[in-house]
Parts: C-alpha cells; structure tokens; sequence
C-alpha cells in the first residue's frame, strides 16, 4: 500500500481514538477541576505560608509578606500532619544524605572532566601522554560522572525524599536503600575507571561495560523494592502527580539499562537504533520525570498555592510516558536504518509539545502574578529557571528532530548545546533547587552561607547560556560548512574554533559554580554556621 | 485512575510499545540480513585494531554511516556512497558515531590506503593536516635511539621527529592503521528493493559504480 494512504488511515484512526478519548474523559469528570488532587501536598491550613528552608529567618519574614494574598487565613498548619511530615522526613534522611554526598563528589569531578575535554578540543595537544587523558576517554569519563554519577544520584535522593512526604508515611527499608546506593557508586566508579584504561562496551551513554552494568542494575533494583512498598503501605488517598513521574521513572531507567546492556543481543543497524533509543529515554524517562516531579512538587510547595490544574499534570505524564519512549530513533537520520523508524521518531518528536505545554501552561498559570516571588528566595529561583529551560528544550529539540534541520544539526556541535541545555539548564539546576530545600531539613541545619547560593545561581546560569548560545551557532555554521561541496572539511573545524574556546568559558563558570556549590555542601555537612533549634519547621517562622 | 497498578501497568505498557517499535521490531526486520558478497570478515588484527578504535574513543569525533546524496554532499567529499545495513554485518559493536568533529571514516581505507600517513597522522595529525584539532596519540608510539631488529621507525614530516630519536610504532598501533585501512565498503551492493532505489544516484566520486538506495 502506497505509504500516503496509510499514514492518511493512521491519522483517520488516530482522531476517532481521539474522540472516544474525550468523550470518555468527560463521562469521568476528568476535564473538571480537582484543586483537592493539587492541594495534596500541603498539610490543612497550610496554603498562604511560604516554605524555603534555604531562607534565613528574616529572609522567610519578606518572602512571607511579598506572598500573602488577601483571602489567606492567618490560621496555623494543622500539627498533626506537620507531626507526620517530621516523621517523613526523618526517615529518609539518612540515605538521602548519602545520594547527595555522592552526587556532589560526582557533579565536582565530572565537571572537571568535562572542562578538560571542552579544552582538548582547541587545545589538542595538551595533556596527550597518557591513554586516559586523551579525548575520547576523557569526554566519556565526564558524561558517565554526570549522567550517572551526578544527576542519577540526585534524583534518586529526590525520589527518596519525597515518597515518604508524599505518601505521607515513614520510608520502610532504609537499609536496602542504603545498599542499593553503595552498589549504585561502587557500579560508576568502578565504570569511570574502565573507560579510563580503556575497557568500555564502546556505545555511547552505554559505555559502562556490562559486566559492572550488572551492580548498577542490582543496585536500582535494590532501591525499588523498599520504594514501591512503600508505596504500596502509603497513608494516603489519592497519589501525586510527582510519585507518578518518580514511580514511573524509577522503573523505566532500570528496564531500559537492562534492555540496553543485555550482552550479545544486539547487532549492526539494530544495535544503532537500540543505542540512541537508550540514549534518548535516559534522559526522557529518567532525568526528565523525576525533574518535572520535583518542580511540580517544589514550586508549588515554595510558594504555597497549589498547581493551577492537576489533570493536565496527568495529560502531562501520560502523554509524556507514551510519545517520548518512542523519539530516540531521530538520531540516525540519513542513517541506514528502517525509514519507517525515523519518521515515526520524528512524528513523535513533534507529539513531545504537548507534554511540554501542559507542563509550561501549568506553571505559566500557577506562577501568573507571582513570577517577582523568584527575587525572594533563591530556591525558586532555580527552579523557575529549570522550568523555563525545560520549554526551551524540549521545543528545540522538538524542531530538531525534523529532518531539513537535522540536515544541518546532526553531527554538529549544535546537538551538544542542546544535549547541555536539557541535562544543565534543565534538569541540573532544578536538582540544584531541590537540594537547597531539602539539606536543612536532612541535616536540621540552616545553609551557613546563604549569599553563597545566590553566586552559585548566577554562576551557573550565566555559564550554561555562554555554552548553549556559543556552541549551538558555532554548530550551526559548522553543519552549514558541512553541507557545502564547495568548501573543504577542514574549514569546518577552523569555523567552531572561536565557539569551542566560548564553551570553555561556559564551562569554566559552570565548574566554578560547582565548587562554590560543593564548598557549600561541605561547610553544612561539617556544621559551619547558624545553629537551628529543633527541626526546621516553617511554621514556628510565622510572622 | 489514582492508584498504583494503574501507574505501574500504564507505564510498562507505554514502555513495552516503545521497546517493540525501536528494539524488537528493527531486530526483527534487520536480523536476515546478509553480509554483502563484497565485504570480508575482519582479521584478527583488524579487530585488535577495532578494540583500540573503541578504547580511544575515536567514535566520538568520527560517524561510520556516509549519508545519501539526496541529504549531504558525503558523497562527493570522497566518504563513499550511503551505507546499508549489510555494510555493519560484522560490526560488534556497531560505531555509526553522532559526531564529525572530524571526517567520517566509513571509507578511510580507500581514500587514504597509506600505512605511513596513518601512522604519522596518529602520531602528530598537525604534521600533515595543518589546522586539524585532532588529538595526537604519542602513547602509541615508543621514541628510542634506534630502531630494533623487526621494528620500523615511522617517517614524518621534517620537524616532527624528535632530535637524535627515531619514532617506532607500538603493535597497537600497527593493528589500529590495519583496521582504518580496512575501513572500505566500496563494493557495489544490490538494492534490496527496486522501488527503494529512486532517492539517490552515485556520483562520479563515490567508489560505488551502482544506484544506492535512500535510506
């Protein structure tokens, strides 16, 4: 059959799917409103009083007043559940401690790494002696530090954290937790060393060879178990939409890491397509759900009003958990796979918008009116611009994947800005966020130097957009140069060369923002600074 | 549609269509595939070459899938006709690359078969490609005062060499410039099928002297 017949037939039965949808979503009451679902992260009484443990005292005064809206009452958050919130977070304090301590050390090195690399790369013969300090093995130790060492770990302490808040119960099974997080690390150190004398599976984001790839697996499926009973002996009604992205995301990095590393499996052209759909989900169904959980719990919580809508949160991870398993193919355009495998990458490509603006429009319509809160507390701060960057993206990568740009930006420096925007501008600065609130209330303890938070902020932010703004134009020519017969490959090179020497700016900044970050963390964890009486209850900070 | 079979159903069934349409359904439709008549095995010190290839992480600069002509002038930059499926058949694990930082290498074997330029290039690549950003590989290499019995000093440009030393390549990399060399698939492949075949026509520069299909 002629392929525009079928994709007319595949659009036909699409929409009548889509009508059946709707009216089935009206029966159900779906397209009503639910604020109960939204509010339930907050205790009874509880909305109108701002949360940001990363604020000093006089600091939560203002951002209090800036957030009162008439209609608040001046009523107390209701002590019992606070009570059970104490509890919560007490028990999972511990091992989320440790994922943080490792996180930090991994987002420290890695970053390091990834600086020495982007160097390499209009310094090509600096530090050339040794096999481990050349490029190829250098750029893979700073993408398995930060992919896995830095943002897995702190996602898995984000996970950890809030299952207990939100299921509004004690963790079970710290100890499980705990070993599932030593074979986590023991798997990453033991897989950086590997790509550093060489021994590597050799595919991209799966370099990790299998055989440590089996602690990794074990270690994941270590922390599940205690996670889902968990959930299953929760105290509350209805679920979050956060413990959705977060269940749903714990599952999904641990399948797809084993479907990846299966060992003799894969083959040629399969084997291709295998690799970049791993590549891809990595960060769509892991590094992606767990920050969107996080700022759809964070943010709202930060500020004390509820999300603007909580069915559209959930059209949101739906959508999100069937369109953007299926992009990765978009990778290999032009390549010599199945052109139905890249169409369909692309169609669902394109299909990521709507995820996207459900999530954008949600908190567009949560934050209207609010935005200037973000001069108040620096927390939010992190995660408006996580948010923002995560729109940006996601729709850059949703025109990427067609294919009269990927003609220009596949193969480019241009994939790597926009690799950077997701992984940095997105996801690593909200877990930035989220580890400013969670600290003082792991430790019990206020951040000893809360100006450091603001140089961190700027630092990092205005590092990730000198990186992104440079190499994705230096990229861009790069591809065009490409494109062109006329002109030889190596003016290709000689073009990114002014835009490589910009990202190691970018990245220098980003480093320096990482000790500033790190210092930080240190200095709280060796208790420097303010004490804080009792544990860090917002509510005896009322004005 | 608030509790947790729900959740965990519904997201191992989006995961399962995701994994039967890019996983299971391209092994399927890929795994008859033949090795096309012209492509030889590797020989073992090919294939010590390749692990090198791997461990350096040479793929990170370099793709090994020439595009169609219909998408990039690949072709007329001398990088061979678009690969098919078949070109990858004894490739474990397959290194297709992501970047072309530097040229793709699918075919370095036919446009560059000299074993001394491999060697020097690896050595130093500025000696012979001035402005190239390529890492220099001296850890492949050993500089003594002169060359043993059964070794062979590397030539390169004036200039390169070390004063009063001689430059002798290690055994790996020997095997890695017998691996680039073998780096050709400049046999003529058969379109799989005929209607396929309308995308792209092979210039004069590619070494493939047949149609080549788009995908």
């Amino acid at each position: 059959m002629d392929s525009a017949i079928l994709s007319l037939l595949g659009a036909f039965l699409l929409s009548i799917i889509g009508l059946f949808v709707f009216i089935w979503s009206l029966r159900k009451g779906l397209l009503v409103e639910n604020p109960r679902a939204a509010s339930a992260i907050f205790a009874r009484g509880e909305i109108g009083h701002i949360d940001d443990p990363a604020l000093g005292h006089a600091g939560q005064q203002r951002f209090q007043a800036a957030a009162t809206e008439p209609g608040d009452s001046g009523h107390l958050p209701d002590a019992h559940e606070i009570e059970d919130r104490i509890a919560a977070d007490r028990s999972s304090a511990f091992p989320v401690f440790m994922f943080i301590a490792f996180a930090c050390m991994w987002l420290l090195f890695g970053g390091i790494a990834g600086l020495t690399a982007s160097l390499k790369l209009h310094w090509p013969d600096w530090l050339v002696s040794e096999a481990w300090m050349t490029f190829g093995r250098m750029r893979t130790v700073h993408l398995t530090a930060v992919l896995y060492g830095w943002i897995t770990n702190a996602e898995l302490a984000i996970i950890i954290w809030l299952m207990p808040r939100l299921l509004r119960r004690p963790l079970i099974g710290n100890m499980w937790i705990m070993m599932g997080g030593a074979l986590v690390n023991v798997a990453i150190a033991s897989g950086i060393g590997a790509i550093g004398a060489g021994w590597t599976d050799g595919l991209e984001y799966l370099e990790m060879p299998w055989q440590i790839g089996i602690f990794f697996a074990a270690g994941m499926v270590c922390i599940i178990g205690p996670v889902m009973y968990t959930l299953v002996n929760r105290k509350v009604e209805s679920l979050y939409v956060t413990t959705w992205y977060h269940t749903a995301g714990l599952l999904w990095i641990t399948l797809l890491f084993i479907v990846g590393k299966m060992p003799g499996v894969h083959f040629g052209v399969q084997q291709a397509a295998m690799n970049w759909w791993y590549g891809h989900n990595v960060l769509g169904l892991w590094f992606t759900p767990v920050a969107v959980g996080a700022i759809y719990y964070f943010l709202p919580k930060i500020i004390a009003r509820p999300i603007r809508s909580y069915n559209l949160s959930i059209l949101g991870f739906w959508t999100l958990a069937f369109f953007y398993a299926q992009v990765g193919g978009h990778h290999l355009v032009g390549g010599p796979v199945p052109g139905w495998l890249i169409t369909l990458s692309i169609v669902q490509s394109m299909m990521m918008i709507i995820p996207v603006l459900a999530f954008s429009i949600n908190m567009g319509l949560t934050m209207r009116g609010r935005m200037r809160l973000g001069m108040y507390s620096p927390t939010l701060r992190f995660m408006m611009f996580g948010g923002f960057m995560y729109l940006l993206s996601s729709l850059q990568g949703s025109f990427e994947a067609l294919r009269s740009v990927q003609q220009v930006a596949h193969f480019t420096h241009f994939t790597v800005a926009h690799a950077h925007l997701g992984a940095y501008g997105f996801v690593t600065m909200v877990l930035f966020g989220a580890i400013y609130f969670m600290m003082p209330r792991i430790m019990n303890w206020e951040w000893p130097y809360p100006r450091l938070i603001s140089w961190h902020f700027w630092l990092a932010s205005i590092g990730i957009m000198i990186y992104f703004v440079g190499l994705t134009y230096g990229g861009w020519l790069q591809g065009l140069v490409m494109l062109d017969e006329t002109r030889p490959f190596m003016d290709s090179v000689a073009v990114t060369i002014p835009w490589l020497q910009w990202r190691s700016v970018g990245g220098a900044l980003m480093v320096a923002s990482h000790l500033v970050f790190v210092f930080h963390f240190l200095a709280m964890a060796m208790r420097f600074g303010p004490n804080r009486a009792g544990a860090a209850l917002f509510a005896t900070q009322q004005p | 549609m608030e509790n947790e079979a729900k959740l965990t159903a519904g997201a191992m069934v989006t995961f399962a269509i995701a994994v039967s349409a890019l996983v299971i359904l391209p092994y399927v439709q890929v795994r008859d595939v033949k090795a096309p008549e012209g492509l030889k095995p590797y020989t073992s010190a090919e294939l010590r070459g390749r692990a090198s290839y791997i461990a350096n992480g040479c793929v990170y600069c370099h793709s090994q899938q020439p595009r169609s002509e219909s998408f990039a002038p690949d072709a007329k930059r001398g990088w061979g006709r678009a690969s098919v499926p078949g070109d990858y058949y004894y490739d474990k694990p397959h290194l297709l690359g992501s970047m072309r930082t530097g040229p793709d290498l699918m075919n370095i074997g036919v446009r560059q078969p000299s074993k001394d330029w491999h060697l020097g290039h690896l050595y130093q690549p500025r000696a012979y490609v001035p402005g190239s950003i390529m890492p220099p590989y001296p850890y492949l290499f050993d500089i003594k005062d002169k060359a043993e019995p059964g070794e062979e000093a590397i030539k390169l440009p004036p200039g390169y060499t070390p004063p009063g030393k001689v430059v002798v390549p290690t055994p790996e990399a020997l095997d890695l410039v017998r691996y680039l060399q073998a780096l050709k698939r400049d046999y003529p492949i058969l379109p799989p099928e005929p209607q396929e075949a309308t995308g792209a026509k092979t210039s004069s520069v590619a070494p493939a002297p047949r149609p080549t299909p788009a995908s």
